[in-house]
């Protein structure tokens, strides 16, 4: 089996995998990292999102071997140590999850969106979390906490 | 709402415990289990809607790379079939037609989806690489689809000819027929409640895994009830005992009803764990789930209300067909029975009802309880038609309802369809949504819309819910095979910790906050020192699990009289302790006090005096300090509020825009407004879902053409308002549970549909337009227009 080279959360990875395995599959079958999830099947739901080279991306929708050389970030590597990243703090100061299931990849979104567009007024958020998609919450407090983890990455 | 970072107790809108695993990608839902030796199974399904299975060819198959089993209906031909839950009787008293739903296919496919044989392999690829080696020789036969022409079709199951599973009635008809007789206007509306897939973001997943030497197994599945799941699996389809069966649904993804049920992947990963010695997992992918996951809703139905010449309503009559699908999910047949039928009367004074309710069998998905299950269909045309009748009379639709509204004196309050209401207040949430919509001067932003070439509406709907369906010997007597209660242990450890099993499921609802503040609050221990365990049933005792707004009027309710217990026995060691006796003792603030003196034991030391018992009244008490309460309501309890819709309409495109969505709701007493608000706005979403977007369509064969996340519109960020969720400031607390808490689960689903078509049928006024089904997408509404037009 063909061998892909990547960087996940920091930490070097060498592993041989099937050429067809997805990076979803690999981040949570072969490393597990399990924090990144499936919803779909038609890269609509946007459960999967992590960072690739820094932009999110849907791991669902990215061949493990197209990650070669990738500095891949997960959920699990978003913050430092036991700290909550901004975003992350925001989603629970505002109840921006119930279930936790969409949530992974609903703040990695977030984070890029804030990367994207520092200060984004409420249609921004909305428009650019098209790709996530949430059953619980019914969005409004995902998008009051966006707004507010934006204004605290800017503080921070 | 704006809520404060507080105190921890009851009223105050706390962080969630819970979120703190799931921010960090800590969760640990099915799927992330893996098994040492674990293997993955592929469920092949119908490609047809109806079909005859006359062979399935498996040679290749068991011989492709990884294949470790092959299952079809002959390798599990011991296995009993999915049962259903609740027995409906029809008109004439005979009992409703109940064909088996096999595990595997038997001989025929009823539907997309049906499952027919499993691969088990390696990998989960080898798996489904091999099930494309399976060669299944199928005779194809005319699929039904359209509920009106299941009734002249032949039946898909020989034990249901034409298709009627059961012709259900509620109500008082003669007396409903003489109201009609002497009404000063009728009105009549024909509508459709569009069948909506639940979606929960998590597929459903399930790992089967058997113990050799104990003959013990473990599933570990997505499911919102552990228990009931034990139950139905193992006393109907496995015919294993119970103490054999451990159930564990760990963290969830949410559930919405879909996860009530009993499905056949939990019975096929048990059946192929065991024969194969090693676990088997089985996981959704999306399109596996839209066919064959419960789907929700599908009732065509036609409302009569009847009126006297003051706007009094006089009767109602509702004639509604049912979809049930191909076969009978584990609820299915309690939805549009007696959580619909027995809603009719709405917040309303309607002296005569009577509703009839065909339910029918179509080559479809099967159809069970999705958020609200029943309870908005009976809302939906309940809210329609007084609507249209406010049209047809020329009344204000608010005051309309204000007046045949059941007014707060009128409690206890019997409806003609058999529920009692114990408590309510509708017009304060009407006052309150009125207000807060600024209804008086809608006219002005319509005509101000009107300049931009826009069409304003407001729609109001007002609703009652009934949650947590009690007591359990009426549901015994009305057909229900399951009971109403539910459990609650609390421990407190040697140290003063408290570990409290509920037999509750959280899979979004918060519920390791929730009860941790319903628990500190009672025992006076700090938030921080209590830890919720539910989902496991070699934790938890016998417990219904969370459906139908429940956890906290019930299984709260149980946590409450567990606490009573605690502080009752533990009255009577710190007495021994203290040399005082029992009645001279209170406990407050976490501690049992001598009144009046300053002596007190914490409830701290005198756990740990449960548990080291060195002064201890060992001659009249046991050890520990451990109590479980099984609580089973007397009642349902009756959330009611009222929802304003604006909306704008863009009649070039028919695009509908929700300029302003209030929301008045009365859930009684609440834990934590912060969680409840949650809810409401998530009901909200999928309510303004079904109004504006969702639909299950198949085609005339019977193919699922919604079938994924291209196809089927998901409400997503930008389809949605800000809400303005309000909660009453005149509550009427649940009289008959000792919380007063009513439930908030479904409210939003349950109320927000008609206050959506409400608002849309009143933008598109100026065109004659009286009616639109759901859901009103820009095309349906363009056209709507462009009919008009003609």
């Amino acid at each position: 089996m063909p061998q892909v080279n990547l960087t996940v959360n920091g930490k070097a990875v060498t592993i041989e995998i099937e050429g067809r395995t997805l990076l979803v599959q690999l981040l949570r079958e072969k490393l597990g990292l399990t924090g990144t999830h499936v919803g779909c099947d038609t890269s609509q739901c946007g459960a999967c999102v992590v960072h690739m080279n820094g932009v999110s991306v849907k791991s669902c929708t990215v061949l493990a071997h197209q990650a070669e050389d990738a500095d891949v970030t997960t959920i699990e590597g978003l913050a430092s140590g036991a700290d909550l990243h901004p975003m992350q703090a925001a989603f629970r100061e505002h109840h921006g999850l119930q279930c936790g299931f969409c949530t992974p990849g609903m703040i990695m979104s977030a984070v890029d969106l804030v990367r994207r567009h520092p200060n984004p007024d409420e249609q921004t958020v909305r428009d650019e979390l098209d790709g996530n998609l949430c059953r619980c919450t019914g969005y409004a407090n995902i998008v009051k906490a966006v707004m507010a983890g934006a204004k605290a990455m800017a503080a921070n | 709402m704006n809520h404060q970072p507080s105190l921890t107790g009851i009223g105050a809108s706390v962080r969630r415990t819970e979120d703190m695993r799931f921010i960090r990608g800590k969760g640990r839902y099915t799927d992330d289990i893996a098994l040492a030796g674990q293997t993955y199974a592929y469920v092949l399904r119908s490609t047809h809607a109806h079909a005859a299975v006359r062979s399935i060819g498996t040679a290749a198959a068991k011989k492709a790379p990884g294949v470790l089993l092959v299952l079809t209906s002959a390798d599990i031909s011991t296995l009993g079939g999915l049962p259903c839950g609740w027995l409906i009787h029809n008109k004439d008293g005979s009992p409703m037609k109940e064909p088996k739903h096999p595990v595997l296919a038997e001989g025929k496919v009823r539907h997309v989806g049906d499952p027919v044989a499993v691969v088990v392999a390696e990998t989960y690829a080898q798996a489904r690489d091999a099930a494309e080696l399976i060669d299944i020789d199928y005779t194809q036969i005319p699929a039904v689809v359209d509920m009106a022409k299941a009734l002249n079709s032949p039946g898909i199951h020989e034990a249901a000819p034409n298709n009627v599973c059961f012709d259900w009635q509620l109500g008082d008809e003669a007396a409903t027929n003489a109201a009609f007789s002497k009404a000063a206007h009728v009105t009549k509306l024909d509508l459709v409640n569009n069948r909506l897939a639940p979606n929960a973001i998590e597929p459903r997943c399930c790992i089967g895994d058997f113990n050799s030497a104990t003959g013990e197994h473990t599933i570990y599945t997505s499911n919102q009830n552990p228990h009931v799941i034990r139950l139905l699996a193992g006393a109907f389809v496995l015919a294993t005992p119970e103490h054999k069966i451990r159930v564990v649904a760990p963290d969830v993804g949410g559930g919405f009803g879909s996860k009530i049920y009993l499905y056949a992947e939990e019975i096929i990963v048990t059946v192929a764990a065991q024969k194969l010695g090693r676990p088997v997992k089985w996981n959704s992918d999306r399109s596996e789930a839209f066919l064959s996951d419960a789907q929700g809703r599908d009732h065509k139905t036609t409302a009569e209300l009847a009126l006297d010449k003051d706007g009094k309503f006089l009767g109602l009559r509702v004639n509604t067909l049912a979809n049930m699908g191909a076969y009978l999910s584990t609820f299915s047949t309690a939805i549009p029975t007696y959580l619909h039928g027995t809603l009719l009367a709405g917040n309303y004074t309607t002296p005569a009802i009577y509703v009839n309710v065909k339910a029918v069998f179509t080559n479809t998905v099967p159809v069970d309880a999705y958020r609200g299950a029943g309870r908005p269909e009976a809302t939906f045309l309940l809210e329609r038609i007084i609507d249209l009748a406010a049209i047809e009379t020329k009344r204000d639709p608010a005051e309309l309802r204000r007046l045949n509204f059941i007014k707060p004196n009128q409690f206890p309050y019997q409806t003609p369809v058999a529920l009692t209401y114990d408590t309510g207040n509708y017009d304060a949430t009407l006052d309150m949504a009125l207000k807060a919509a600024d209804y008086k001067n809608f006219p002005a932003r319509k005509t101000e819309a009107k300049k931009h070439g826009k069409l304003r509406g407001i729609g109001i709907a007002t609703y009652i819910e009934a949650c947590g369906i009690a007591p359990s010997n009426i549901m015994g007597a009305l057909g229900a095979r399951a009971g109403g209660y539910e459990c609650g242990t609390i421990r407190v450890n040697p140290t003063g910790s408290v570990t409290v099993l509920t037999g509750s499921h959280s899979h979004g609802q918060g519920h390791e906050t929730t009860f941790a503040q319903l628990v500190s609050d009672k025992l006076g221990i700090p938030f921080e020192q209590i830890e919720i365990v539910h989902g496991d049933t070699a934790k938890v005792p016998f417990g219904m699990g969370t459906y139908g707004s429940r956890s906290l009027a019930v299984g709260g309710s149980a946590l409450v009289n567990a606490a009573d217990k605690i502080i009752a026995k533990g009255k009577k060691i710190a007495a021994h302790m203290l040399e005082v006796s029992d009645q001279d003792l209170v406990f407050e603030n976490g501690a049992f006090k001598v009144a009046g003196t300053d002596k007190q034991k914490t409830l701290g030391e005198v756990a740990f005096q449960a548990y080291v018992p060195h002064n201890f009244p060992l001659e009249t008490l046991e050890p520990g300090l451990d109590e479980t309460a099984y609580y089973d309501p007397k009642n349902f309890t009756y959330p009611a509020g009222c929802y304003i819709c604006e909306v704008e309409i863009d009649p070039q495109t028919g695009v509908t825009k929700i300029v302003n969505f209030c929301a008045a709701d009365d859930f009684g007493k609440i834990i934590n407004p912060m969680i409840v608000e949650g809810q409401v706005q998530g009901g909200l979403a999928q309510g303004i879902g079904q109004a504006l977007l969702e639909h299950c369509i198949y085609n005339e064969d019977g193919q699922l053409v919604t079938g994924s996340y291209m196809d089927y519109a998901m409400p997503r960020a930008d389809d949605l308002p800000m809400y303005n969720v309000m909660l009453t400031d005149k509550p009427t607390p649940c009289t008959h549970n000792p919380l007063g808490v009513k439930g908030c689960g479904e409210a939003g689903a349950i109320g927000s549909p008609p206050a959506v078509i409400n608002a849309v049928v009143n933008a598109l006024s100026e065109y004659g337009i009286t009616h639109i089904d759901m859901p009103a997408t820009p095309q349906a509404v363009w056209r709507a227009i462009q009919n008009a037009k003609q």
